[in-house]
């Protein structure tokens, strides 16, 4: 047991719990004000909810003794034999409840960042419904798939440092398929005008989600140690390129703007995170920058497919993943981590194939896997507010709640 | 008595404050107020493109002033607000029958 190692993965574990509510903030700022407090009451009610279930289970189907492969055993149902000692597998220097809990924070804004493609219009109980079925049949499987020990995915020799694939890809994909079943806002087909409540609450937002990323990317070094480090200055730089890139793009076009920097950030993060301790540091330059320039095209094609993902998780995270992962597979570097392998760079494809393989993979699970747990809740429950519920805004109609108040 | 409601830029507030003050009006109401006018909406930056706003931030200005001293305000409120662009805004003036100064119970002419 180290007890630096310690200290930095409770302390990393603090670090990403604080981006959820950070979510929060940043998808709430660019919704309408009638809707302000549901788009943060998702963020935190899933907060609650996954929190809970994954001590009961989620924890032993993602990381539990493997079964063939696809999943977890329930050996550790409950955190039965897992105490404060370490795992003999994972992070074999911290207490396995500490690895537990860490794991655990990666679980809770996965569910959440889905959130921003069905903001405005969903029913809130059919969502908390939906997310224990997404957090059961498809987060816990991928985990599994890619991180946990036996893991098909993992076995193949895919890479993915802190959550690309397993967080980033699944998020962003199936946030599209669930904002595909549930249809646009009300209005959002006529062009009528939606315009973000607030955008320095959005800035705060990516800002919380920036700083907690430290603690997704280097806390995922699973170490206090060089790798911790080189994780660190990769995350850090990758987010400076893309903010600075989306920044540019949004001057080519027309002015830059504050809600532009948060989101090229936001993009830039998302692509370094499965990278982020298997490439060189100043591969996060390239890295960001392409990342940048793919989500803010994506969004804007998006934009005109009449398509209502409303706050763009498959342009920035699915899209963003998706070029992370890949980019792993050509930057990665044995030199960095001698538990990764050489990237396309170094004079190999075969990483990069494996990753391709991942993604493609993951991107099928997870939008064939939403969409039918999707529809599923919409035939039994409905997965949709009621016009007249919609058109008052789901903060009195959902919450009884009032964001701002009287005189 | 005449009740005066000029919709006028957010940034002409301070120099119509300063005319009106200058000869003697120093009553008004003021609220912060959304429209619209020839100018229509604009483009504002989303993340990546944009999306328009059909409605415009201005100030509405409600100064009620006896009949002789109509001209004077609304001469004051037009020179100081005007820049020449579209959007300066629009003065409309009404009849009022009443009005009362609550602490004193003062009517009408008293009253303004």
């Amino acid at each position: 047991m180290s007890s630096g190692d310690t200290a930095w993965i409770l302390m990393s574990t603090a670090l990403v719990m604080l981006m959820t509510p950070g979510l929060a903030l940043f998808y709430a700022g660019m919704v309408r004000k009638k809707n302000v407090l549901s788009t943060m009451m998702m963020s935190f009610a899933i907060l609650g909810v996954i929190g809970v279930l994954w001590v009961l289970y989620g924890y032993t189907l993602s990381f539990g003794p493997d079964k063939g492969g696809i999943i977890g055993g329930l050996d550790w149902i409950g955190l039965r034999n897992v105490g404060q000692d370490p795992s003999s597998t994972y992070a074999t220097t911290v207490p396995h409840l500490a690895f537990m809990m860490y794991q655990g924070m990666f679980a809770i804004i996965t569910v959440a960042l889905m959130t921003g493609a069905v903001v405005e219009r969903i029913k809130f109980s059919s969502l908390l419904i939906f997310s224990v079925l997404w957090f059961t049949l498809i987060y816990c499987p991928v985990a599994h798939w890619v991180w946990g020990s036996g893991g098909w995915l993992a076995k193949l020799g895919a890479l993915d440092f802190a959550g690309g694939t397993v967080v980033h890809i699944t998020a962003g994909v199936s946030a599209m398929a669930l904002a595909l079943v549930l249809g646009p806002r009300k209005g959002f087909t006529e062009k009528h005008p939606m315009e973000p409540a607030n955008i320095p609450m959005v800035a705060l937002g990516a800002a919380l989600l920036w700083f907690g990323w430290f603690g997704f990317n280097a806390g995922s070094a699973l170490t206090s140690g060089g790798l911790a480090a080189n994780a660190f200055v990769a995350t850090n730089t990758a987010a400076c390129t893309a903010a600075i890139t989306w920044m540019s793009l949004g001057w080519i076009h027309r002015r830059p703007s504050l809600l532009g920097v948060a989101t090229g950030a936001v993009v830039g993060l998302v692509a370094i995170t499965p990278a982020a301790g298997f490439v060189n540091p100043l591969a996060a330059i390239p890295i960001g920058m392409v990342a940048a320039a793919i989500s803010f095209y994506v969004m804007m094609w998006r934009s005109r497919q009449k398509v209502d993902e409303s706050l763009d998780v498959w342009a920035c995270h699915g899209m963003g993943g998706t070029w992370g992962a890949l980019a792993t597979g050509v930057f990665a570097s044995v030199a960095v981590n001698s538990a990764g392998a050489a990237g396309l760079i170094y004079g190999s494809g075969i990483l990069l194939a494996k990753q391709a393989a991942a993604v493609g993979v993951v991107w099928v699970v997870a939008f064939a896997g939403t969409w039918v747990l999707a529809k599923a809740v919409n035939a039994v429950v409905g997965l949709r507010v009621k016009q007249e519920e919609e058109v008052v805004g789901l903060d009195i109609s959902q919450h009884g709640e009032r964001a701002y108040g009287g005189l | 008595m005449k009740k005066v409601e000029a919709i006028i830029r957010e940034e002409k507030l301070e120099p119509v404050r300063v005319a009106l003050e200058g000869i003697g009006v120093y009553g008004m109401t003021v609220a912060e107020v959304s429209g619209r006018g020839r100018e229509k909406g604009i483009p504002l930056q989303w993340r990546s493109g944009e999306y328009r706003v059909e409605f415009l931030p201005k100030v509405k200005i409600e100064v009620v002033v006896l009949d002789e001293d109509l001209s004077r305000t609304l001469n004051a409120i037009v020179s100081k607000a005007r820049t020449g662009e579209r959007g300066d805004g629009k003065i409309f003036v009404m009849p009022v029958e009443h009005a009362i100064r609550i602490r004193t119970g003062d009517r009408d002419d008293n009253a303004v």
